[in-house]
């Protein structure tokens, strides 16, 4: 009798999570087909290839380009920055730290915590910053901004492929007379490639798709990009001003650009997936 | 009854991972209340068939088995019957120590639970009983409420068998137990066995050929899915019969 | 490459990578300081207390009372924690004990999509799916009319945003304790609903605590999403229908035209201050939790 209860809170446990399971997966198919299905409507080739006309705010006229190469520039530049200064530091970790196990844990958690930070937290500093050093909103601004807040990303996504690194790799480096920031650049490196790869394509994805940060120090413009020292319009910020605007054709240039965002965030994912397994062959298993 | 009572009757069992035979035409008897030991080098199968005697190959939707694993006559592959009582019949002690993420005193006291068992005081002198009688009530009397996790491993398994013998089984179940352990730990959990069988049927899984000496009363030599050969160590140790039982104990696979 | 000779590219490359180490491990502390900085000009003239429990929100009259949105805060976060928590942890047992593995191989890439949705593309969603939902279907049921921007919509896009960073911690959990510890629960006797129950899950239940707090300290700092459904009006919300005014919104919504008013520039940096205090809290307990794991 007993057993037969038990399976009874089994099976309504049991409905549940499937419940459960299927409302994950029906709730994103339902983001991406209602982002596309409003998207659709407004894209077209001039969308894509035409600055606004008229302001952002009220023109009618125009599209998303300032947006789209913006923020391509400056996801971009951000990520690459990060990369230099991420995988020097992910490696130092795991080849120079190697025996100073405690503080490579002191720096892991840290480097957990600052992950943690909310992105707004980010913006407001680098604001505060920016007034002090006298600094305008600019392309620069915006780089340096959001470089800080994927480095953590970066460093981290790659930390953890290089933990997997045997050590017996480092031994047989170590032993053909390789010092260590060879055997970290050229053996550590080469061995981690797919995952540094997806690691890039990861915080190329918060970099391009993140609003608060860029929010204080990016500025927006309706002009494409033409100096660092200049604002720079981007996606995110694109979608949050045009969205709020009371012309219905302004407020399409915010669901297109919704649309190509979503659809560059959709291609990175695709491409970690497909180059993290294409790059594996060069990669020795153990 | 049978005079000769076989405990275990195995009948052309057939274990696929996908369509690879893992299993083959496997037939053995295992006799009660003696150490029957099941030898092979590893990859061989003998954990897989240790898991068809209690079914946790349910487990692995991977895994299919056909035919028939009599325990006191009654096929428990496709039995009717609840699985959990069968299961509570087998002890079962794996590679390494897993105590349950409870105290000492619960990670025994939970079998017994379940087996039905109730009341502060009769709970108390079963979880007694059974640490006694792996030698290890002397050693954590005074820590019962501490998690087990902070016993040695020598410790946590002896533990892990009291935990099997709560649940009152007929078998104990072996994979392998003292793979983890130091000699002197190992030492003492085949000297429990020794001392257990008088009560217990005991099936152990090993690739140690020392061991198997040591202990078997019954070996059952393994190899690629197949039983090569079975009887008496004497027999299977001493004199094999086939050559590939001959050519192991040369030491030909490790 | 073959620039300098090794001894010289071996040091450089050392300085660069001792100059990295300084930036990161300092990055958390100059955030504090420099935000605290800021933040002393107000708290020159209130109180902690008061800044933190006073209901009006007068910036032109020196005015600081932060109570409106903390609580928008408290409301939005616990009420996202209250729907997402129950689906991942379901879901993680599901797709971890009951399911066959292509399942997972299906949920790890729906996981990574949703993680990478940007903030700006679920309030867009939220706007076009979520609002609506709220003011025509949710609010009519318990009699209550709304446009839709008010605090449960806010929760609603919030509990879909933290579900796949969860998940994605509650699976690997749940993926990492020994199949033996399940085979032992079962060979005791124990039925797979309990071996679950009374086993796996304490087994993990300091991970899972731990899961939930790190969901948490980043939904009390989630901005853009949020910002853009729950209304954001300065008033204490009366029920979840009302709408809501984030502490992270009011950082958002106010910057550039707090530059006027001197006190206002200190009370925005005084909210990310809080900010960054109540994520790092939240990190570091749940960080010594975990650590603490192996208790069992």
């Amino acid at each position: 009798m007993s057993r037969i209860l038990k399976n009874t809170e089994e099976n309504i446990f049991r409905v549940l999570m499937f419940i459960s399971t299927t409302f994950i997966l029906t709730i994103l198919a339902i983001i991406i087909y209602s982002i596309f299905e409003k998207g659709i409507e407004f894209i077209s080739w001039d969308m894509l290839t035409q600055t606004p006309k008229g302001g952002y705010y009220y023109g009618k006229e125009g599209g998303i380009l300032n947006a789209i190469t913006g923020s391509l520039l400056l996801a971009g530049s951000a990520t690459l920055l990060a990369l230099v200064i991420g995988l020097p530091f992910a490696l130092f970790l795991n080849v120079f730290l190697i025996r100073r196990k405690k503080l490579v844990a002191f720096i892991r958690f840290l480097l957990d915590m600052i992950w943690g930070i909310p992105s707004i937290v980010y913006g407001a500093f680098g604001f505060t910053l920016m007034i002090f050093l006298g600094i305008k909103t600019s392309l620069l601004a915006g780089i340096i901004v959001v470089t800080l807040f994927i480095l953590p990303i970066m460093i981290r996504s790659i930390d953890e492929i290089l933990r997997t690194v045997p050590i017996g790799l480092m031994e047989a480096s170590y032993s053909l007379g390789s010092n260590r920031s060879e055997t970290a650049f050229r053996v550590f490196v080469r061995q981690a490639f797919s995952g540094v790869i997806t690691a890039f394509l990861l915080s190329f994805g918060r970099a391009i798709g993140d609003a608060a940060s860029v929010l204080f120090t990016a500025g927006y413009t309706d002009n494409l990009p033409s100096s660092l020292t200049e604002p720079v319009a981007t996606l995110p910020l694109s979608i949050f001003f045009q969205l709020s605007s009371p012309v219905p054709e302004v407020q399409g240039r915010a669901y297109a650009s919704a649309m190509v965002l979503t659809f560059i965030i959709l291609l990175a994912s695709l491409f970690s997936r497909g180059i993290g397994k294409r790059y594996h062959k060069t990669k020795i298993n153990f | 009854m049978e005079p000769n009572l076989q405990k275990i009757d195995i009948r052309n069992l057939n274990v696929y991972h996908g369509k690879d035979k893992i299993l083959k035409d496997v037939n053995i008897t295992i006799p009660e209340n003696k150490i029957t030991v099941i030898l092979g080098p590893s990859g061989c199968g003998k954990t897989t068939l240790l898991k068809c005697l209690n079914r946790l190959i349910d487990l692995y939707p991977e895994l299919k088995a056909e035919g028939q694993v009599l325990i006191n006559g009654k096929d428990v592959l496709n039995t009717s019957e609840d699985i959990h009582n069968i299961r509570q019949q087998m002890g079962l002690l794996s590679q390494r120590p897993y105590p349950l993420p409870m105290t000492i005193y619960n990670n025994i006291a939970y079998g017994l639970r379940l087996r039905g068992v109730k009341g502060r005081r009769e709970l108390h002198r079963q979880v007694m009983h059974y640490l006694q009688m792996v030698n290890l009530w002397d050693e954590v009397k005074n820590r019962l409420r501490a998690p087990a996790s902070r016993l040695s491993i020598g410790q946590q398994q002896r533990l892990c068998l009291a935990r099997g013998l709560a649940v009152n089984p007929e078998i104990i179940l072996a994979d392998e137990p003292t793979s983890a352990l130091d000699p002197i730990s190992s030492q003492i959990i085949e000297e429990e066995f020794i001392t257990l069988k008088d009560k217990y049927t005991i099936v152990l899984v090993t690739h140690i050929l020392r061991q198997a000496r040591r202990i078997a009363d019954h070996v059952i030599f393994m190899y690629l899915g197949e039983v090569i050969e079975s009887g008496p160590p004497e027999q299977v140790l001493e004199n094999p019969q086939m050559e590939k039982t001959k050519a192991y104990l040369k030491g030909a696979f490790n | 490459m073959e620039l300098f000779n090794r001894p010289i590219r071996h040091r450089i490359n050392t300085i660069w990578m001792v100059l990295c180490l300084i930036l990161i491990v300092s990055l958390p502390f100059i955030l504090s300081i420099g935000l605290f900085l800021k933040s002393r000009l107000l708290l020159e003239d209130h109180s902690l207390f008061d800044l933190l429990f006073t209901k009006v929100w007068k910036p032109g009259d020196g005015k600081f009372g932060f109570y409106p949105f903390i609580v928008g805060s408290v409301w939005v976060t616990l009420i996202a924690m209250l729907i997402s928590v129950p689906i991942c942890l379901l879901t993680a047992i599901h797709v971890t004990q009951y399911t066959r593995k292509y399942v997972l191989r299906i949920i790890h890439p729906a996981i990574d999509i949703l993680a990478g949705i940007p903030s700006v593309v679920y309030g867009v969603w939220g706007i076009l799916v979520i609002v609506p939902f709220v003011s025509r279907y949710l609010a009519p049921i318990f009699d209550y009319r709304t446009l839709g921007y008010s605090i449960i919509a806010g929760s609603l896009v919030l509990s879909v945003m933290i579900i796949p960073f969860m998940l994605n911690i509650l699976i690997e959990i749940f993926r990492a304790i020994p199949v033996e510890l399940k085979e032992a629960a079962l060979s005791l006797g124990a039925t797979r609903w309990q071996a679950i129950k009374q086993v796996l899950v304490k087994k993990a239940l300091p991970g899972i605590i731990a899961a939930f707090g790190f969901g948490l300290a980043r939904a009390f700092g989630e901005t853009m999403a949020v910002l853009m459904v729950v209304g954001n009006v300065v008033k204490i919300p009366k029920n979840i229908f009302d709408p809501g005014y984030p502490l992270p919104a009011l950082i958002a919504n106010n910057y550039g035209e707090m530059l006027s008013i001197p006190q206002y520039d200190s009370a925005l940096m005084f909210a990310a201050l809080v900010l960054l205090g109540v994520s790092l809290f939240f990190n570091v307990i749940m960080h010594f939790l975990i650590s603490r794991y192996n208790k069992y």
